[in-house]
């Protein structure tokens, strides 16, 4: 379901590898701004450690273009410190980064193609 | 360690961080209590600078952008309005630009020197009387030069005027200098091509040699390096063309064309009281000015014990080379940019004052968007983007404003500076340039940006009628500044034009009008004997008086006004003065019939004549100022003086001449047989021609070249000029610089007339209902139209007292310039309130009269 006004998904390609991660993270479930890290660490097995001003501008910039939007805190955490925000991947958001998936398939397809990359095992 | 973090996260726009600061503090508190350990912690920190600081840049930038590309969409819907602002920007960076790159060319830049703050200028100076500096005898040169420590090297120089022949063009007189070996290497310079002066050169007696300035040397010799080594006739001389010297090189004043080794005969070590040249020194690394002015009134108070008869009283000054600034140069260039910073200003107020005002039509689309979120941070972001917008292409056409402009101003830099006649547009200028373009944006845009972020929320209560009456107070009050500033420029203005009139106004004790005159510079030494001189001189002016429409033809050593020096020791019997109390007069030596030709009064005795020969009795005319200080009330036909060297007796009283122009006291002169002594030496051999006559003065040139050229083939013309331009140089940069401040004059009157037609333009269209209904309950026109220009004279008035206050202030700095006329001077003060008012009525004429065109039936339909 895109909204009217929002560009075709291609058009945003290719994603920051910043952002891509941040998609990723937040298709397996609404997450706060620490929890993107630790997902994004842990996927990549501490490959990218993203630091608090690359998320965020990387979070506003998204917001802007529809890839996520800002959810009300859930009712089950418990923390005592101060109020977090929480994140949602938008239908948009999901299918820039199924667009982007795409892209990079293609590319290793590619790549495979030309003897760079090894055949799937 | 949070603090540190708090701190970076000052480096993000206020709106990015009350949006995400304490996620941003929470998250890396969260990362600091996983990190564990102590390089846990230290590889966190690594991580977390870098990353706070790239992203703040980041964001910055983007937020720029974002304003940048709004403030143009804004501006590009209201051109008439961005080119305003533009050509008002435009004008306040250009005046100021201009007067900075001038000032920076004369008070500031370094000379094209190394090293040059080391550089340094002795001279003998009196002690008695303050400030009075004298050129150098060789004996004390010398013996400075023996005796101080403080210094590198010391070297000697003086002014150079020879003819040049044997080129193809007409003999040329040149301006140079003489310079003893070291002055080249103490100033640090190299020559292009060649060598420059040896100890072997000031040998008296050397062979002659000479160094070309590039421009004479592309001039006559068309940049051909083979010149080093060949042959050149000055004064009739062969000298050996050993170099030539850069194009940035100008010594010791920027006239100076070539040069020649200064030699030492013997005998000139004989007199003390021979002055003739000047002393340049480097400072020693690690010595002071100070230390240097020490060691030299030690050694000047030691050679005044020595030489007690020629020296008491004779002290030694130590100046900067880059302090040879006189203080009138220094006031008027500061006056120049006092000025243009005043003309910035109004700019600065008149901008502001467009922009308060847009920022009022604009307020419902302001208010509407601090309602959607942008904070006032934000806002006052956004439009600081626009005034700096504005201000960019504005400081660029002023850049260029300036660029046309200098050549204008170059009067206003002294010809005796070894600088260059116009400045360039150097780094450091585009650099002012840049940082003044910035600081005008921010300056104009600063107050409306504040004031647009306050009570935005009452504007969309109150929707956009009411017409907020605050801001119409301010708005007067940058009016009021405007007018104020303006007045205290068109005050200076005037004070120095009722100078200017003052100045022009002085006697010059000849009649300037009418009379030609032109140089023959003798060569010598075949000139060197009155027998060679005067049948030269015979011939020119008995062929000259025979030219119709002349009045009358002499020749003099100089030119009042275009040489005020020449001045000597007077000694009168009767009136003992010690030799190093000894007052002094100019001493002129004359040709039968200057005074005539000249139009000098001759109140007693008689003019010289040819029967006053080097065998008769030595004879001296003397001025009025002169029988003043020594013989009062006494008759002074007969009585004696020893003066240039000679018992001569007075024979004649004339009228004093502004031999130092119009502004300066002159010592008393006296005037002597061109043939007494017999062997002037070329500095005092007479050369200038003077010729009255009854029709247009250039009309003679051609016949005075022609009477010339068949005396003397090989002798140069030069200096062709009328006295009254003579006079007229005297004026030339006060002249340019009232032009400068007349124009600056014009500029701030106008955009001080704009700024209250805006501000009432507004008011009127602000309250067309207001007015309808007046009309409509029965207002006269003429009441409205009174209201409106009423309101507009509040205005002017307000300024005018705030103005007077400052113009009383310039009146006060400028003093040193006015000649004598009252800081208050009461015609200027009224001519400038006058200008205010007719200002104001202009200005507030146009809305006064749409005020008195409201149609009350539309105003109050439109409700």
């Amino acid at each position: 379901m895109k909204h009217p006004d929002l560009p075709e998904p291609e058009t945003l390609l290719p994603l920051q590898p910043a952002t891509f991660h941040i998609l990723l993270a937040l298709g397996a479930g609404d997450r706060h701004g620490y929890a993107i890290i630790q997902d994004v660490a842990r996927r990549t097995h501490n490959q990218l450690r993203l630091g608090a001003g690359t998320l965020y501008r990387s979070l506003q910039r998204m917001l802007e273009q529809g890839l996520i939007i800002e959810i009300a805190e859930p009712e089950e955490t418990d923390r005592d410190d101060e109020r977090r925000r929480y994140y949602r991947i938008t239908a948009y958001g999901e299918s820039v980064a199924r667009a982007e998936a795409r892209r990079l398939t293609e590319l290793v397809k590619l790549a495979r193609a030309s003897g760079f990359a090894p055949e799937r095992a | 360690m949070t603090l540190l973090y708090r701190a970076l996260l000052y480096l993000y726009p206020a709106s990015w961080r009350a949006e995400y600061g304490s996620e941003m503090r929470s998250v890396f508190a969260s990362r600091q209590r996983d990190a564990g350990g102590f390089f846990g912690l230290l590889a966190l920190w690594m991580e977390a600078i870098p990353d706070m600081i790239g992203n703040a840049v980041a964001v910055q930038f983007d937020l720029f952008r974002q304003d940048v590309r709004q403030a143009l969409r804004s501006l590009r819907r209201s051109p008439g309005f961005l080119l305003t602002a533009i050509a008002i920007a435009a004008i306040g960076i250009g005046a100021t630009t201009a007067a900075f790159t001038m000032v920076d060319h004369v008070l500031i830049r370094p000379l094209p020197f190394p090293h040059q703050g080391q550089l340094v200028v002795l001279r003998e100076n009196d002690l008695q009387g303050m400030g009075r500096f004298w050129d150098v005898s060789p004996s004390n040169y010398r013996d400075w030069k023996r005796m101080s420590r403080s210094f590198e090297s010391m070297g000697a120089y003086r002014g150079l005027s020879v003819n040049m022949t044997g080129t193809q063009s007409e003999p040329l007189n040149i301006q140079g200098g003489s310079f003893t070996a070291d002055i080249l290497p103490t100033l640090g310079v190299k020559p292009l091509i060649g060598r420059v002066f040896t100890a072997d050169d000031d040998r008296d007696g050397a062979p002659r040699t000479v160094i070309l300035s590039y421009g004479l040397w592309q001039q006559l010799f068309a940049g051909d390096t083979s010149i080093v080594g060949r042959t050149i006739r000055l004064d009739n001389l062969p000298y050996n063309v050993i170099g030539v010297m850069p194009a940035s090189f100008y010594f010791p004043t920027r006239e100076a064309r070539l040069w020649t080794p200064m030699q030492f005969p013997p005998d000139v070590f004989e007199d003390r009281t021979n002055t003739y040249i000047y002393g340049l020194a480097r400072l020693k690394a690690g010595v002071s000015l100070e230390q240097a002015q020490a060691e030299m009134r030690t050694i000047g108070a030691q050679l005044a014990r020595a030489y007690s008869k020629e020296l008491e009283h004779v002290g030694i000054s130590v100046t900067l080379l880059r302090d040879e600034v006189s203080d009138r140069t220094r006031m008027m260039l500061q006056v120049l940019l006092g000025a243009a910073l005043c003309v910035l200003l109004i700019a600065c107020l008149n901008l502001a004052n467009l922009l308060t005002a847009r920022a009022m039509v604009r307020r419902r689309e302001l208010a509407v968007r601090t309602a959607l979120g942008a904070g006032r941070e934000r806002l006052v972001r956004q439009m600081l983007t626009e005034s700096v917008i504005l201000a960019i292409p504005g400081g660029m056409l002023g850049l260029a404003i300036a660029y046309a402009a200098l050549p204008m101003l170059v009067r206003l830099v002294p010809n005796y500076l070894p600088i260059a006649e116009i400045p360039t547009l150097d780094a450091r200028v585009l650099l002012f340039a840049l940082a003044l373009t910035v600081v005008t944006g921010i300056a104009f845009g600063i107050i409306p940006a504040v004031r647009a972020g306050d009570n935005t929320a009452t504007e969309l209560r109150e929707g956009g009628r009411s017409g907020g009456g605050r801001r119409e107070h301010f708005r007067a009050a940058l009016v009021v500044a405007e007018v104020a500033f303006s007045i205290a420029l068109l005050v200076g203005f005037g004070l120095l034009t009722r100078a200017l009139w003052r100045i022009q106004a002085v006697d010059p004790g000849f009649r300037a009008d009418h009379v030609l005159t032109l140089r023959t510079s003798l060569p010598m030494p075949r000139y060197e004997k009155t027998e060679t001189r005067e049948p030269f001189y015979r011939r020119v002016l008995d062929e000259t008086r025979r030219l119709p429409g002349v009045t009358g033809a002499a020749y003099i050593s100089f030119l009042p006004m275009v040489m005020g020096g020449g001045i000597w020791p007077v000694e009168i019997a009767g009136h003992p003065e010690s030799l190093a109390n000894r007052r002094t007069a100019s001493m002129r030596f004359v040709t039968p019939g200057y005074f005539a030709a000249m139009g000098i009064p001759l109140f007693e005795g008689r003019d010289v004549r040819e029967a006053d020969s080097n065998t008769a009795p030595y004879v001296a005319i003397v001025s009025k100022s002169f029988v003043a200080r020594y013989w009062k009330n006494e008759d002074p036909i007969g009585r004696h003086i020893n003066f240039g060297m000679h018992d001569r007796t007075v024979i004649g009283v004339v009228g004093d001449t502004r031999v130092r122009g119009p502004e300066r006291n002159p010592e008393p002169q006296v005037y002597v047989s061109w043939r007494q002594p017999d062997d002037v030496t070329t500095w005092y051999a007479p050369k200038d021609l003077v010729v009255r006559t009854t029709g247009d003065p250039y009309a003679l040139v051609s016949s005075l070249r022609r009477i010339i050229h068949s005396a003397d083939s090989d002798l140069p013309i030069s200096d062709v000029q009328t006295m009254t331009e003579v006079v007229d140089q005297q004026t030339a940069a006060r002249r340019t610089q009232l032009g400068v401040l007349g124009l600056f004059g014009a500029i701030a009157v106008l955009l001080a007339a704009v700024g209250i037609h805006g501000l009432l333009a507004f008011a009127v269209s602000s309250r067309t209902q207001e007015i309808g209904i007046r009309i409509a309950l029965g207002a006269r026109r003429a009441d409205i139209f009174n209201m409106t220009v009423g309101e507009g004279l509040k205005l002017a008035v307000a300024g005018i007292l705030g103005g007077l206050v400052l113009a009383y202030a310039v009146g006060r700095l400028l003093q040193s310039l006015l000649a004598g006329v009252a800081p208050l001077d009461a015609a200027t003060l009224s001519v400038a309130v006058l200008v205010a008012l007719i200002m104001t009525l202009a200005g507030s004429l146009l809305p006064a009269m749409r005020a008195v065109r409201v149609d009350p039936t539309v105003a109050m339909r439109a409700e």
